[in-house]
């Protein structure tokens, strides 16, 4: 097996192998994810880009075995986190996982607390559950240091308050604290700013930063947002209908990015840095997962496809560009697609082209 | 400026691009306070408290701003789909906020409304080709084989086939529902729309496609647009003048190039720096600013300027006196000590 | 149905569960040119019918109460003897080939008494149902629509109705207006209202929020229009599902009255009232075909429409039952 975008010599943190998830429905079954296959090492920042349906946040969700199941079914595998694999474990094991060695931030930290309990009365629990050693006087010292670290303002008052007296950007907040309670190894951050502000989305991508130093986790950042990407990730995975289809260190892929998706994206993003003349549009409609269509599931959209019989035909596998890895038939003609694009847009999309 | 429905006639003719089609000014929305229990009205929430802005002829107005800002409210309440509570909105000379019901009814034929939310804002049960049809009824403005073959030219309009007509809208994806919204909005040929968060539930590909559609049918159709979204890379892209609102207000106004290269308002100044730069070369260039806090509940707004909670340019003036929207050029600022603009920071040559 | 989908899909488990259960309602991708113009269009009402047809127990039960339907219309030629000739040659005698589920204590025919009983206890069930959810939505909607004091005013009476014995009332109205089939149904549904009045109040309160409805103010549709077309609409599915719990509420009440003596009047046949004459110990020991058959008829009865009620719902909103 293919191991992507990394390091010979060092051992990963994470590694995902041939991940397949798939619904079952009453009226057919969804493949959400159609065989994914990286790895994560210690203190790395990993983007995972894609639309709605993409698979990115099933995924990782069935990394920690959060899916529901039935209708989710996991295959494939191994996930295989510091030497042991997730996929067979039981689900007290993966309990004593989750909120220890991998915590999770979610988009909505509105639905992610409890409403009726304190919010410091979570970030304790939170800390106990997995040391029962603790006190809850010693509990309630560390949860209030966790709340001033990610700088809940006056954090001794803030302790004994419900989610709903939060603010958005405070529950977030709460949230990294309650996440970062027990040092994880592993941070899973879902669309962590998507319901928030662009100013409060600011301040929490800088806290993600602040936390990344402090704690030196190593973090997957699930997200819709290239810009986000930009702004945080080493390394991006770009998921197109349950697969990857680029695999990438940050530079490369906004320099030159190795999949006409990947391009179609750059190009279809408003900018605030620079006019464009017009949005690169990608015409029609992400695939529907119940039947996605023969060989590559982007042909049907793709620009530099072009009704090619082989795109149609045959999947295309993911394979070694330079430093990049590319899930495309036709990635040396990558170069001259992205100039017609550039050229269409009126801006030259990739970075440092210019 | 009081209109009758006979003097309301000349409101369907064609402006040239340019002259002014909406005027709004001062406009204020208030909503009560109420106790759970007894219903009392306990007080009010400025969700607008006081702006002014006017749309012109084919131009797009981006009205941008963050959640609880206002902007929302404003674009129902220029379509008095919210009934103001002050100011006042006049389009082509006629101030909408006397009229009543019926006298109002012409003027829903020059201005539409396309909504966020491309799930909620089609009926499920209804057919597309009778969501469509609805306000060609309502106005009586064709029916029979006219109005069908209306229906299928706003469909082919906006990019859909007229073989879609017969379906419903679960039977659609996110990005086509919103076009079948606008083709709604399109339907009684209006003049302007209000374009309340048109792309932010979509995916960026499919929101691209809808961006490239609102211009092209702008271009086609000689629109004007009031585009409100959260999202500043968008409303720069679309937008022709953009305003910034803050808490009820207004705190900038000016051209798009004023507005996103030299900012005045420092919430402006902020604003543009918060958002992601899809370009990693540039991280850590040290340009952002990042606000402390929260934005203050409009219930009980701040005192003198709304913003000087968390500007780190506020004294003790901010808190005193509240600023007005002004500036010596088409830049207007509401601040004490605005930033140069536009006009300032060019060399005279390009003056 | 409110859905919310934000631009990234985040970990929405029951997006991610709902995208199953919804697998195969594709939407149409504009690729497939071909495809959509070969699939019939599906409108809402056809998806929630085949969603229907897959639930068993209440396809079942719906042909089993077609074929009582059937029965009940056609009772004169299905039925093997007049339900209320008396044959005082065999009183109370257990089956036969002459009378197969027997006779009662006046020597009628059990199964023919059992088939005209259907027709009761049916006219009373659709009748009263469609009353009470009748009156439920005209109140529901206008209090929905209205708000404010008229909502108050609807909605404090559906309380004081919602807390009374109902049972009891309805035994002393029975009593003052005389027993019969009319009043019966008049008695019932206006007991039975307020439970349609509240759902469809509701349903107003939600639908009146959707975006629709403002787009449909905003293209100057007036608030009757609005009520009508968008929102009365949205209500009848909710709606069948209630009017089928309220019909097989009905059937119970009726059934209760003539147990007690005060449903249809002798000697016209209902099941409740063939329960009546089976009170004592000696016909429940030892003559059970007196009372097994009026028995079974309620309760398969009532059992068949909560079963079909279930489907409707889950055919309704798939949910809900997940």
């Amino acid at each position: 097996m293919a191991v992507i975008g990394s390091e010979p010599s060092a051992a990963p943190l994470l590694s995902v192998e041939n991940l397949h998830v798939t619904f079952h429905g009453d009226e057919g079954t969804v493949q959400a994810v159609r065989g994914v296959t990286w790895e994560l090492r210690s203190g790395e920042v990993l983007g995972i880009v894609g639309e709605s349906g993409s698979g990115k946040s099933v995924s990782v969700a069935s990394i920690l075995g959060l899916l529901p199941s039935p209708p989710a079914v996991v295959s494939g595998g191994p996930i295989t986190f510091e030497g042991r694999n997730l996929l067979s474990l039981s689900e007290r094991e993966l309990r004593a996982i989750r909120g220890k060695d991998i915590a999770m931030i979610f988009q909505d930290p509105m639905t992610a607390f409890n409403p009726v309990q304190t919010i410091g009365h979570q970030i304790s629990e939170a800390i106990r559950v997995h040391d029962r050693g603790v006190k809850r006087a010693a509990a309630r010292d560390r949860s209030i240091e966790l709340l001033s670290l990610v700088g809940v303002p006056s954090p001794a008052a803030r302790f004994d308050q419900f989610p709903h007296e939060y603010s958005g950007g405070m529950r977030q907040r709460a949230m990294v604290a309650m996440a970062i309670a027990n040092q994880p190894k592993l941070l899973i951050a879902d669309e962590p700013t998507t319901a928030l502000d662009v100013t409060i989305q600011a301040q929490i991508l800088e806290l993600l930063e602040v936390v990344r130093r402090e704690t030196h986790a190593a973090t997957i950042l699930i997200t819709h947002d290239l810009g986000v990407i930009a702004e945080v990730a080493d390394r991006v995975l770009v998921m197109y209908a349950g697969k990857v289809v680029e695999s990438t260190s940050i530079l490369p892929l906004f320099q030159s990015p190795r999949h006409p998706y990947t391009l179609g994206l750059l190009g279809s993003l408003p900018r605030l840095d620079v006019n464009m003349e017009t949005l690169f549009s990608i015409p029609g409609q992400p695939p529907d997962m119940a039947h996605p269509p023969p060989g590559c599931a982007f042909a049907p959209r793709c620009s530099l496809s072009r009704d090619r019989s082989l795109c149609r035909a045959e999947e295309p596998p993911l394979i070694r560009v330079g430093e990049a890895w590319s899930a495309c038939h036709f990635v040396e003609e990558m170069e001259h697609e992205a100039e017609v694009v550039s050229h269409e847009v009126g801006m030259d999309i990739r970075v440092g082209e210019s | 400026m009081t209109a009758s429905p006979a003097a309301s006639a000349d409101i369907h003719t064609t402006l040239s691009p340019g002259e002014q089609l909406l005027q709004v000014d001062d406009l204020a929305v208030e909503f009560p306070i109420r106790s759970t229990i007894l219903r009392r009205t306990l007080g009010t929430v400025q969700a607008v408290a006081g702006i002014s802005f006017d749309v012109r002829a084919g131009e797009t107005l981006g009205l941008v701003g963050e959640s609880g800002c206002g902007k929302s409210t404003t674009g129902l309440a220029v379509l008095r789909l919210i009934e103001p509570s002050g100011g006042s909105v006049v389009f082509r000379g006629h101030d909408l906020s006397r009229l009543s019901p019926s006298e109002l009814r012409p003027f829903r034929r020059e201005m539409q409304i396309v909504l966020q939310d491309p799930f909620s804002s089609l009926d499920p049960r209804l057919t597309v080709r009778s969501i469509l049809a609805e306000p060609i009824r309502v106005h009586q403005m064709a029916e029979g084989k006219r109005l069908r073959e209306r229906v299928d030219e706003l469909l082919e309009l906006v990019g859909l086939r007229p073989d879609h007509g017969s379906r419903f809208p679960h039977e659609f994806s996110g990005g086509q529902r919103q076009r079948i919204g606008i083709a709604r909005a399109l339907a009684l040929g209006p003049q302007l729309l209000v374009l309340d968060e048109p792309v932010s539930a979509l995916d960026v590909s499919i929101q691209a496609q809808i961006v490239n559609l609102l211009e092209r049918l702008q271009d086609e159709l000689n629109l004007a647009y009031l585009f409100i979204a959260h999202d500043l890379s968008v409303v720069k892209h679309i937008s022709d003048r953009i305003a910034v609102m803050y808490l009820g207000k207004i705190v900038e106004l000016g051209t798009r190039d004023e507005i996103t290269t030299a900012p005045r308002h420092p919430y402006t100044k902020a604003l543009l720096s918060a958002v992601p730069i899809p370009d990693p070369t540039r991280r850590g260039l040290g340009r952002r600013i990042v606000l402390q806090g929260d934005v203050p509940s409009p219930a009980s707004p701040p005192s003198g300027c709304r913003f000087r909670t968390r500007c780190w340019k506020a004294q003790a003036i901010c808190a005193e006196v509240e600023p007005t929207l002004e500036g010596s050029s088409t830049q207007l600022a509401a601040c004490h000590f605005p930033e140069p603009g536009l006009l300032d920071i060019l060399p005279a040559s390009h003056q | 149905m409110i859905r919310q989908d934000g631009p990234g899909e985040g970990l929405d488990l029951d997006a991610i569960v709902e995208a199953s259960i919804t697998a195969g309602e594709e939407t149409i991708s504009e690729m497939s040119v071909d495809e959509v113009a070969a699939r019939p269009p599906r409108s809402p009402f056809k998806v929630a019918m085949r969603r229907f047809m897959r639930h068993r127990l209440a396809l079942i039960s719906l042909v089993f109460l077609i074929c009582l339907g059937l029965v009940a219309v056609f009772a004169p030629i299905v039925a093997p003897a007049d339900p209320n000739a008396v044959d005082l040659t065999s009183l109370r005698s257990p089956p036969s080939p002459g009378h197969i589920l027997g006779t009662d204590s006046a020597g009628r025919d059990v199964l023919s008494r059992i088939i005209y009983g259907a027709r009761v206890s049916l006219t009373v069930g659709v009748a009263a149902a469609v009353s009470a959810a009748g009156i439920g939505t005209i109140l529901g909607l206008i209090a929905g629509f209205t708000r404010g004091w008229v909502d108050s005013v609807i909605m404090r009476i559906v309380d004081i109705f919602l807390s009374f014995p109902s049972l009891i009332v309805i035994l002393l109205l029975v009593a003052i207006l005389g027993p019969s089939v009319i009043t019966i149904v008049v008695v019932i549904a206006f007991f039975e209202w307020p439970t349609s009045c509240r759902i469809v109040r509701q349903m107003t309160l939600a639908l009146r929020e959707h975006d629709f409805v403002l787009a449909a103010r905003a293209g100057g549709a007036s608030n009757f229009r609005i009520m009508r077309r968008h929102i009365l609409s949205g209500v009848v599915s909710p709606l069948t599902v209630v009017a089928t719990l309220l019909s097989a509420q009905a059937i119970l009440l009726e059934a209760a009255l003539s147990f007690l003596g005060l449903g249809v009047r002798p000697p016209q046949a209902s099941w409740g009232g063939m329960l009546n004459e089976a009170q004592s110990i000696t016909v429940l020991e030892g003559m059970p075909w007196l009372w097994l058959p009026p028995g079974i008829a309620i309760a398969s009865t009532v059992l068949a429409i909560n079963f079909i009620g279930d489907g409707l719902r889950d055919a309704f909103d798939p949910r809900q039952t997940r």
